[in-house]
């Protein structure tokens, strides 16, 4: 089967992660003073979804270029 | 009270993106389904990593997310033995010496290996309650989050079946298995992600580790347990009474992690189905110890929330989490109640979308499941053998549509009739409590016959059934909890009382199936049971893989690390 499946983990987190980014980036503070102990955490965490997003494109677009798996033993 | 969540906007539309994925994906897989074994197989053509994510995400439904941290409050670090004693050794089991016998057999589902190994009746036996159990087990799911969203968000209860069971349907309908399992792998890493934040806020909040320690002590000491009861995981064991969980070390080791957990994963269609789905032998032995290593540092994720949520529970005037009837906690909103408190809009929607992801990999883990085993193992073997693939392939949809459309109704049935649910649930768990010893002696021992193994099967169900008519803990009234006999044994409470039963059960199946063996003929020769039991099996070749591709390796690195982490939490 030739379809990575690297590349939907890797676009959809991308998108969570850039979603939270700018959503922390934007949002009224007091939300975190209400729920997450004053902690931005919709920018902390959007960043480490977009790391991780990004890390799983990377794989698939190098991944990509790679031959198959081995075929199946016996 | 109960517990609220608002969701906003940004969270929704999270849940969106999520779900449009999932169809996404069972839609670019359509064009791959061409026959019965791509759909129900996936074609033998996964890679390890994404059968062994799978493999532990298919388990990771809601009873294990909600149910974990609800059994880590309830019992404290105690729970992580579901895992550091029961799941890893037996996967590790399963990878080194079992699934050899799965994937070398080319056996298209658990029940077909019994069909090559014994016989049909057993085949039968066990492809007719595993079918039964897997849309029944959907149906549960499907029910537990419908009432969840309408506890949490005030959803229809009505439209929140609906809609799960509409888009389990459709994501795979387009892409069978491999849809499922793909998934199920963007679950695990939504679980991941979404829960860690949840987790370390929460750590971060009650002071950290000791300080949790610290303020667990009066969460045990007030229920009349010694200090550390709720965070030392072995200490406590020497009696039942020792230990909110109510059984002894001997019964947890024999019960949980001998029985029932090498039963369960093993044994248990629904992962193994992931394994045989791998591109190889080699990879398909590397899905459960792939499975492994995430696994042994999920009761981080799931019991830890437990843990600190009954800590501040206890600190806070017993405010924390809301009160059942009872006016003890109602342990099954812990998870909820962390996603209200300390995730914010945004990352809240994340979290949510991770614990409705978890529901839904748990109905379509079933769902795949069933459909596999009707299409292979009753509807090709007794209703229309002979027939074209592609008939196949339609069945095999058509008993998705049947199995989903089943499930809704047993989840309309576990509204209205709770006691039914209780019921079948304790059936189960007399059909699933003897298996392990069918395979056991089925793969490691070449005289055992087919008469042996069905009617040590059954023997070993009766055994189960009958325990727990002499069987009661403390505080249950004899009936549906047990001793509907007489009340003979005694136990603390439901744990210890399963654990003991799951021994009673294996104990009396292993016992009648070498008895049976011994006194019939041998249905099988070597020649037949060659690929089927262990002593006729050529060893599969790992030399030439590098070390961290060789089972073998992988087991002794895997096991090592479940040591140290019982040690460490000692």
């Amino acid at each position: 089967m030739n379809f990575d499946l690297r590349l939907p983990i890797g676009i959809m987190f991308s998108l969570f992660g850039a979603i939270l980014t700018i959503f922390g980036l934007v949002s009224d503070k007091k939300i975190y003073e209400e729920h997450s102990l004053g902690i931005n955490v919709n920018l902390i965490w959007g960043l480490v979804l977009l790391v991780f997003g990004v890390f799983m494109l990377l794989l698939a677009l190098r991944g990509g270029k790679k031959p198959g798996p081995p075929p199946p033993q016996n | 009270m109960q517990q609220h969540i608002a969701l906003g906007n940004i969270d929704y539309a999270i849940l969106l993106i999520y779900f449009g994925f999932v169809i996404a994906i069972g839609w670019i897989l359509k064009r791959y389904m061409k026959g019965s074994s791509d759909f129900f197989l996936s074609g033998r053509s996964i890679p390890a990593w994404v059968t062994g994510l799978a493999f532990l995400s298919a388990n990771l439904g809601a009873q294990e997310v909600i149910g974990m941290a609800a059994s880590g409050a309830k019992y404290g670090i105690m729970t992580s033995h579901f895992y550091w004693v029961g799941a890893i050794p037996a996967m590790v089991f399963l990878a080194i010496f079992m699934m050899p016998f799965y994937y070398g057999s080319k056996a298209r589902s658990v029940p077909e290996y019994l069909k090559l190994r014994f016989d049909e009746k057993t085949r039968g036996l066990n492809a007719i309650s595993f079918a039964v159990m897997t849309v029944f087990s959907s149906g549960i799911s499907m029910h537990a989050l419908a009432r969840l969203l309408q506890t949490l968000l005030n959803w229809d209860y009505n439209f929140s079946i609906m809609v799960s069971a509409i888009i389990v349907l459709v994501y795979i309908l387009l892409g069978g298995l491999t849809s499922a399992i793909y998934n199920e792998v963007l679950q695990f890493f939504m679980i991941v992600l979404g829960f860690a934040p949840l987790v370390i806020l929460a750590l971060k909040d009650i002071g950290g580790w000791s300080a949790l320690k610290e303020k667990l002590i009066p969460v045990a000491t007030s229920q009349g347990f010694q200090a550390g009861t709720f965070s030392q995981s072995w200490q406590h064991m020497a009696h039942p009474a020792d230990n909110p969980m109510g059984v002894e070390w001997f019964g947890m080791v024999m019960g949980l992690g001998f029985v029932l957990s090498f039963g369960y994963w093993c044994t248990d269609f629904l992962v193994v189905q992931r394994a045989m789905a791998a591109n190889s032998m080699s990879a398909a032995r590397r899905t459960p110890l792939i499975a492994a290593i995430p696994k042994m540092l999920f009761p981080a994720l799931v019991i830890l929330p437990g843990m600190i949520a009954i800590a501040m529970h206890y600190a806070n005037g017993k405010s924390f989490l809301p009160l059942g009837a009872d006016g003890t906690p109602d342990y099954n909103m812990t998870i909820p109640t962390l996603l209200a408190k300390y995730l914010p809009t945004g990352l809240l929607g994340v979290g949510f979308t991770a614990l409705m992801a978890s529901f839904m990999s748990g109905m379509a883990g079933n769902v795949t499941a069933f459909n596999t085993v009707w299409t292979y193992d009753i509807y090709q073997s007794y209703i229309a053998p002979g027939k074209t693939d592609t008939h196949y392939l339609w069945m095999g949809r058509m008993a998705t549509i049947f199995g989903i459309i089943v499930s809704i109704g047993c989840a309309y049935l576990a509204s209205h009739f709770n006691n039914i649910m209780d019921m079948l649930q304790l059936v189960f768990g007399f059909v699933n409590a003897p298996l392990f010893a069918t395979f056991l002696l089925g793969m490691f021992w070449k005289r055992t016959t087919g008469h042996g193994a069905f009617w040590g099967l059954l023997g070993g169900m009766g055994g189960a059934a009958l325990f727990h008519g002499l069987a009661i803990a403390e505080g249950n009234t004899p009936g549906i909890k047990g001793a509907w006999i007489a009340p003979h044994f005694h136990f603390h409470n439901d744990m210890g009382q399963n654990f003991y039963m799951a021994i009673a059960a294996w104990t009396t199946c292993f016992v009648l199936t070498i008895a049976i063996s011994l006194a019939t003929a041998r249905n099988k020769t070597d020649e037949q049971l060659k690929g089927l039991v262990y002593s006729l099996t050529p060893k599969p070749e790992t030399a030439h893989e590098p070390w961290y591709q060789q089972p073998v390796t992988l087991g002794i690195i895997v096991l090592a690390a479940t040591v140290l982490l019982n040690i460490l939490f000692w």
